[in-house]
Protein backbone atom coordinates (compact mmCIF):
# COMPACT_ATOMS: atom_id res chain seq x y z
CA UNK A 1 0.00 0.00 0.00
CA UNK A 2 3.05 2.42 1.36
CA UNK A 3 4.64 1.52 -2.11
CA UNK A 4 1.43 2.13 -4.30
CA UNK A 5 0.60 5.28 -2.57
CA UNK A 6 3.65 6.87 -3.39
CA UNK A 7 4.38 5.59 -6.82
CA UNK A 8 0.52 5.72 -8.10
CA UNK A 9 1.06 9.25 -9.95
CA UNK A 10 3.71 8.49 -11.88
CA UNK A 11 2.07 4.92 -12.79
CA UNK A 12 0.24 2.78 -10.68
CA UNK A 13 -2.54 1.31 -12.00
CA UNK A 14 -6.04 0.74 -11.33
CA UNK A 15 -7.37 0.69 -7.14
CA UNK A 16 -4.00 2.04 -6.62
CA UNK A 17 -4.14 4.83 -8.36
CA UNK A 18 -7.07 5.68 -7.30
CA UNK A 19 -6.25 5.47 -3.27
CA UNK A 20 -3.34 8.19 -3.87
CA UNK A 21 -3.73 11.77 -4.13
CA UNK A 22 -1.77 13.49 -6.89
CA UNK A 23 1.64 14.90 -5.62
CA UNK A 24 1.69 18.23 -6.39
CA UNK A 25 3.81 19.93 -8.48
CA UNK A 26 7.19 21.54 -7.09
CA UNK A 27 10.64 23.44 -7.70
CA UNK A 28 13.07 21.61 -5.40
CA UNK A 29 13.99 25.31 -4.69
CA UNK A 30 11.10 27.77 -4.86
CA UNK A 31 12.45 30.22 -7.57
CA UNK A 32 9.72 32.68 -5.98
CA UNK A 33 11.44 32.63 -2.46
CA UNK A 34 15.01 33.60 -4.20
CA UNK A 35 14.22 37.44 -4.54
CA UNK A 36 13.12 37.20 -0.77
CA UNK A 37 16.05 35.28 -0.01
CA UNK A 38 18.90 38.22 -1.90
CA UNK A 39 16.94 40.93 0.06
CA UNK A 40 17.73 39.13 3.31
CA UNK A 41 20.83 38.48 2.55
CA UNK A 42 21.42 42.51 1.32
CA UNK A 43 20.49 43.56 4.69
CA UNK A 44 22.29 41.24 6.51
CA UNK A 45 25.46 42.62 4.35
CA UNK A 46 24.36 46.66 4.84
CA UNK A 47 23.66 45.37 8.54
CA UNK A 48 27.28 44.46 9.05
CA UNK A 49 28.91 47.03 6.73
CA UNK A 50 27.37 49.41 9.12
CA UNK A 51 28.04 47.79 12.10
CA UNK A 52 25.55 49.58 14.32
CA UNK A 53 23.75 48.10 17.67
CA UNK A 54 20.82 47.61 16.69
CA UNK A 55 20.71 46.11 13.06
CA UNK A 56 23.23 43.91 14.09
CA UNK A 57 21.06 42.80 17.38
CA UNK A 58 17.86 42.43 15.08
CA UNK A 59 19.57 40.34 12.37
CA UNK A 60 21.13 38.05 14.98
CA UNK A 61 17.95 37.89 17.30
CA UNK A 62 15.43 37.43 14.53
CA UNK A 63 17.49 34.69 12.95
CA UNK A 64 18.13 33.01 16.21
CA UNK A 65 14.71 33.07 16.99
CA UNK A 66 13.61 31.55 13.70
CA UNK A 67 16.25 28.83 13.44
CA UNK A 68 15.57 27.70 17.13
CA UNK A 69 11.92 27.65 16.95
CA UNK A 70 11.90 25.34 13.29
CA UNK A 71 14.46 23.50 14.70
CA UNK A 72 12.10 22.56 17.94
CA UNK A 73 9.26 22.83 16.40
CA UNK A 74 10.43 20.38 13.37
CA UNK A 75 11.72 18.04 16.24
CA UNK A 76 9.22 17.69 18.61
CA UNK A 77 5.94 18.39 17.08
CA UNK A 78 5.73 17.94 13.21
CA UNK A 79 8.25 15.13 13.06
CA UNK A 80 6.00 13.01 15.28
CA UNK A 81 3.27 14.20 13.39
CA UNK A 82 4.22 13.70 10.10
CA UNK A 83 5.45 10.43 11.17
CA UNK A 84 1.70 9.16 11.98
CA UNK A 85 0.79 10.34 8.44
CA UNK A 86 -0.95 8.01 5.84
CA UNK A 87 2.19 8.20 2.81
CA UNK A 88 -0.34 10.06 0.71
CA UNK A 89 -0.49 12.55 3.44
CA UNK A 90 3.04 12.66 4.23
CA UNK A 91 3.79 12.79 0.56
CA UNK A 92 1.77 15.90 -0.03
CA UNK A 93 2.78 17.61 3.26
CA UNK A 94 6.55 17.22 2.30
CA UNK A 95 6.21 17.95 -1.07
CA UNK A 96 4.83 21.46 0.61
CA UNK A 97 6.97 22.24 3.51
CA UNK A 98 10.82 20.71 2.43
CA UNK A 99 10.72 22.99 -0.72
CA UNK A 100 10.91 26.00 1.49
CA UNK A 101 13.19 24.21 3.65
CA UNK A 102 15.95 24.34 1.41
CA UNK A 103 15.81 28.28 0.98
CA UNK A 104 14.70 29.02 4.40
CA UNK A 105 17.22 27.14 7.07
CA UNK A 106 20.39 27.86 4.92
CA UNK A 107 19.37 31.73 4.66
CA UNK A 108 18.34 31.60 8.49
CA UNK A 109 21.55 29.93 9.75
CA UNK A 110 23.90 32.23 8.12
CA UNK A 111 22.05 35.42 8.70
CA UNK A 112 22.13 34.17 12.75
CA UNK A 113 26.05 33.40 12.84
CA UNK A 114 26.95 36.40 10.78
CA UNK A 115 25.62 38.92 12.43
CA UNK A 116 26.15 37.26 15.98
CA UNK A 117 30.02 37.11 15.40
CA UNK A 118 29.84 40.96 13.91
CA UNK A 119 27.55 41.63 17.27
CA UNK A 120 29.99 39.58 19.45
CA UNK A 121 32.73 41.74 17.84
CA UNK A 122 31.27 44.82 18.54
CA UNK A 123 30.53 44.46 21.74
CA UNK A 124 34.50 42.73 22.61
CA UNK A 125 32.49 39.59 23.27
CA UNK A 126 35.16 37.18 21.14
CA UNK A 127 38.11 38.34 23.35
CA UNK A 128 39.42 36.17 25.54
CA UNK A 129 39.46 38.82 28.44
CA UNK A 130 35.70 38.50 28.25
CA UNK A 131 34.30 37.62 31.44
CA UNK A 132 32.08 35.18 29.87
CA UNK A 133 34.52 33.85 27.31
CA UNK A 134 33.98 30.25 28.60
CA UNK A 135 30.29 30.61 27.82
CA UNK A 136 31.46 32.04 23.65
CA UNK A 137 33.54 29.58 23.41
CA UNK A 138 30.97 26.94 24.33
CA UNK A 139 28.35 28.50 22.25
CA UNK A 140 30.90 28.08 19.20
CA UNK A 141 31.31 23.73 19.78
CA UNK A 142 27.30 24.25 20.00
CA UNK A 143 26.74 25.55 16.70
CA UNK A 144 30.04 23.68 15.55
CA UNK A 145 27.98 20.42 16.10
CA UNK A 146 25.04 21.24 14.90
CA UNK A 147 26.28 22.79 11.25
CA UNK A 148 28.55 19.03 11.33
CA UNK A 149 25.01 17.84 11.56
CA UNK A 150 22.53 20.34 9.50
CA UNK A 151 25.04 20.66 6.48
CA UNK A 152 26.23 16.50 6.49
CA UNK A 153 23.21 14.41 7.54
CA UNK A 154 19.82 17.14 7.33
CA UNK A 155 20.54 19.80 4.36
CA UNK A 156 21.46 16.68 2.05
CA UNK A 157 18.87 14.06 3.48
CA UNK A 158 16.24 17.45 2.54
CA UNK A 159 17.48 17.56 -1.37
CA UNK A 160 17.31 14.13 -1.76
CA UNK A 161 14.13 13.36 -0.97
CA UNK A 162 13.02 16.08 -3.02
CA UNK A 163 14.96 14.84 -5.95
CA UNK A 164 13.40 11.81 -5.84
CA UNK A 165 9.66 13.13 -5.18
CA UNK A 166 10.60 14.43 -8.36
CA UNK A 167 10.88 11.49 -10.42
CA UNK A 168 8.08 9.84 -12.16
CA UNK A 169 7.89 7.02 -9.99
CA UNK A 170 10.00 8.08 -6.57
CA UNK A 171 10.83 4.84 -4.46
CA UNK A 172 8.93 4.77 -1.05
CA UNK A 173 11.49 3.03 0.54
CA UNK A 174 13.94 5.81 -0.33
CA UNK A 175 11.93 8.77 0.67
CA UNK A 176 11.15 6.74 4.14
CA UNK A 177 15.02 6.06 4.50
CA UNK A 178 15.62 10.29 3.77
CA UNK A 179 12.69 11.49 5.60
CA UNK A 180 13.36 9.40 8.97
CA UNK A 181 16.99 11.01 8.39
CA UNK A 182 15.91 14.65 8.23
CA UNK A 183 13.37 14.01 11.22
CA UNK A 184 15.88 12.61 13.35
CA UNK A 185 18.63 14.96 12.61
CA UNK A 186 15.89 17.87 13.43
CA UNK A 187 15.70 16.73 16.56
CA UNK A 188 19.26 16.27 17.50
CA UNK A 189 19.56 19.49 16.16
CA UNK A 190 16.74 20.65 18.23
CA UNK A 191 18.14 19.26 21.42
CA UNK A 192 21.39 20.72 20.84
CA UNK A 193 19.09 24.32 20.74
CA UNK A 194 18.43 23.87 24.05
CA UNK A 195 22.18 24.39 24.98
CA UNK A 196 21.48 27.31 22.83
CA UNK A 197 18.76 29.14 25.16
CA UNK A 198 20.93 28.25 28.19
CA UNK A 199 24.03 29.78 26.53
CA UNK A 200 22.48 32.36 24.99
CA UNK A 201 20.33 34.14 27.90
CA UNK A 202 23.46 33.77 30.12
CA UNK A 203 25.29 35.64 27.92
CA UNK A 204 22.41 38.22 27.67
CA UNK A 205 22.05 38.13 31.65
CA UNK A 206 25.82 38.32 32.43
CA UNK B 1 19.91 0.03 -12.34
CA UNK B 2 17.25 0.77 -9.91
CA UNK B 3 17.18 3.44 -7.27
CA UNK B 4 16.99 0.35 -4.83
CA UNK B 5 19.15 -1.30 -6.39
CA UNK B 6 21.62 1.64 -6.57
CA UNK B 7 21.23 1.87 -2.74
CA UNK B 8 22.56 -1.52 -2.28
CA UNK B 9 25.88 -1.04 -4.20
CA UNK B 10 28.58 -1.34 -2.30
CA UNK B 11 29.62 2.51 -1.90
CA UNK B 12 32.60 4.25 -0.16
CA UNK B 13 31.49 6.38 3.46
CA UNK B 14 31.37 9.62 1.89
CA UNK B 15 28.70 10.56 4.06
CA UNK B 16 30.57 9.52 7.39
CA UNK B 17 33.99 10.99 5.80
CA UNK B 18 32.10 14.19 5.44
CA UNK B 19 31.29 14.80 8.16
CA UNK B 20 34.62 14.17 9.70
CA UNK B 21 36.15 17.13 7.22
CA UNK B 22 33.62 19.30 8.14
CA UNK B 23 34.31 18.55 11.88
CA UNK B 24 37.86 19.16 11.39
CA UNK B 25 37.32 22.11 9.54
CA UNK B 26 34.91 23.29 12.58
CA UNK B 27 37.36 22.48 15.60
CA UNK B 28 40.03 24.46 13.94
CA UNK B 29 38.00 27.71 13.71
CA UNK B 30 36.75 27.26 16.74
CA UNK B 31 40.30 26.86 17.79
CA UNK B 32 41.18 30.35 16.20
CA UNK B 33 37.78 31.80 17.21
CA UNK B 34 38.28 30.85 21.00
CA UNK B 35 42.11 32.96 21.24
CA UNK B 36 41.12 36.41 19.57
CA UNK B 37 43.06 38.79 20.10
CA UNK B 38 46.10 37.24 21.69
CA UNK B 39 48.75 35.35 20.15
CA UNK B 40 48.15 31.52 18.73
CA UNK B 41 50.20 28.90 17.31
CA UNK B 42 48.76 28.29 13.82
CA UNK B 43 50.10 24.49 13.49
CA UNK B 44 46.59 22.77 15.43
CA UNK B 45 44.33 24.70 12.65
CA UNK B 46 46.50 23.94 9.87
CA UNK B 47 46.88 20.58 10.92
CA UNK B 48 42.77 20.15 11.18
CA UNK B 49 42.65 22.34 7.53
CA UNK B 50 45.59 19.69 6.10
CA UNK B 51 43.61 16.67 7.53
CA UNK B 52 39.98 17.89 6.51
CA UNK B 53 41.69 18.50 2.73
CA UNK B 54 42.84 15.24 2.71
CA UNK B 55 39.48 13.85 3.34
CA UNK B 56 37.75 15.86 0.50
CA UNK B 57 40.37 14.82 -1.98
CA UNK B 58 40.00 10.92 -0.37
CA UNK B 59 36.25 11.11 -0.75
CA UNK B 60 36.31 12.45 -4.30
CA UNK B 61 39.02 9.73 -4.88
CA UNK B 62 37.06 7.01 -3.98
CA UNK B 63 33.78 8.27 -5.46
CA UNK B 64 35.37 8.15 -8.74
CA UNK B 65 36.33 4.69 -8.62
CA UNK B 66 32.65 3.85 -7.87
CA UNK B 67 31.86 1.72 -10.88
CA UNK B 68 28.26 2.95 -13.03
CA UNK B 69 27.36 5.68 -10.60
CA UNK B 70 25.17 8.88 -11.56
CA UNK B 71 27.90 11.43 -12.45
CA UNK B 72 24.95 13.20 -14.58
CA UNK B 73 23.07 13.60 -11.11
CA UNK B 74 25.51 14.52 -9.35
CA UNK B 75 27.12 16.52 -11.29
CA UNK B 76 23.85 18.42 -11.82
CA UNK B 77 23.26 18.95 -8.07
CA UNK B 78 26.73 19.64 -7.23
CA UNK B 79 26.92 22.82 -9.23
CA UNK B 80 24.08 24.21 -8.45
CA UNK B 81 25.16 23.16 -4.62
CA UNK B 82 28.20 25.09 -4.92
CA UNK B 83 27.12 28.12 -6.11
CA UNK B 84 25.08 28.12 -3.06
CA UNK B 85 27.64 27.37 -0.60
CA UNK B 86 30.33 30.08 -2.51
CA UNK B 87 27.75 32.51 -1.75
CA UNK B 88 27.43 31.56 2.01
CA UNK B 89 30.79 31.29 2.61
CA UNK B 90 31.56 34.39 0.70
CA UNK B 91 29.34 35.70 3.31
CA UNK B 92 31.23 34.52 6.01
CA UNK B 93 34.37 35.94 4.55
CA UNK B 94 32.76 39.30 4.23
CA UNK B 95 32.73 39.73 8.09
CA UNK B 96 36.09 37.86 8.70
CA UNK B 97 37.89 40.93 6.60
CA UNK B 98 35.12 43.54 7.81
CA UNK B 99 36.91 42.99 11.47
CA UNK B 100 39.99 43.32 9.87
CA UNK B 101 40.99 39.73 10.05
CA UNK B 102 44.44 39.58 8.34
CA UNK B 103 47.50 37.74 8.59
CA UNK B 104 47.74 33.40 9.03
CA UNK B 105 44.64 33.16 10.58
CA UNK B 106 42.54 34.69 7.70
CA UNK B 107 44.62 32.31 5.31
CA UNK B 108 43.41 29.10 7.56
CA UNK B 109 39.52 30.72 7.43
CA UNK B 110 39.68 31.53 3.94
CA UNK B 111 41.52 28.00 2.81
CA UNK B 112 38.84 26.48 5.56
CA UNK B 113 35.94 27.78 4.11
CA UNK B 114 36.93 26.53 0.73
CA UNK B 115 36.96 22.97 2.21
CA UNK B 116 33.77 24.03 3.40
CA UNK B 117 31.97 25.25 0.46
CA UNK B 118 33.40 22.14 -1.28
CA UNK B 119 32.79 19.53 0.80
CA UNK B 120 29.04 20.54 1.27
CA UNK B 121 27.79 20.49 -2.10
CA UNK B 122 29.71 16.98 -2.24
CA UNK B 123 27.95 15.55 0.11
CA UNK B 124 24.62 16.94 -0.98
CA UNK B 125 25.17 15.61 -4.54
CA UNK B 126 26.53 12.09 -3.05
CA UNK B 127 23.04 11.50 -1.03
CA UNK B 128 20.80 12.52 -4.75
CA UNK B 129 23.05 10.75 -7.34
CA UNK B 130 23.60 7.42 -4.86
CA UNK B 131 19.50 7.26 -5.34
CA UNK B 132 19.67 7.75 -9.06
CA UNK B 133 19.95 5.73 -11.80
CA UNK B 134 23.35 5.56 -13.47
Amino acid sequence: MASAAVTAPGGATGETAELAPPRPDFQIVPRAGVPIVAVVLALLIVGIAVNELWPLTFLHVVGGAAWTVIDLFLGFVLGPIIGRMSIPARVEFTTRLMPKMVLIMPTVVTVTLAAGWQLATKLGNTQTSYALHGWIVASYIVVGIMAVIALGLLEPANIAVLVEMKKPRPNPEVIERLMKRFIYTAGATGLMQVATFVIMTKLASG
Amino acid sequence: MSAPDRADVRLPPVTQVGMLSLAMIVAGGIYLSSHIPDHVSLAPAIILLAGSALLLAGNLLALSRVESFAWDRFFDIARWALLAYLIIAGMIEYAFLRNNLSGGPLVVLTLSLLVFAVHVPVLIAFTVARFAES
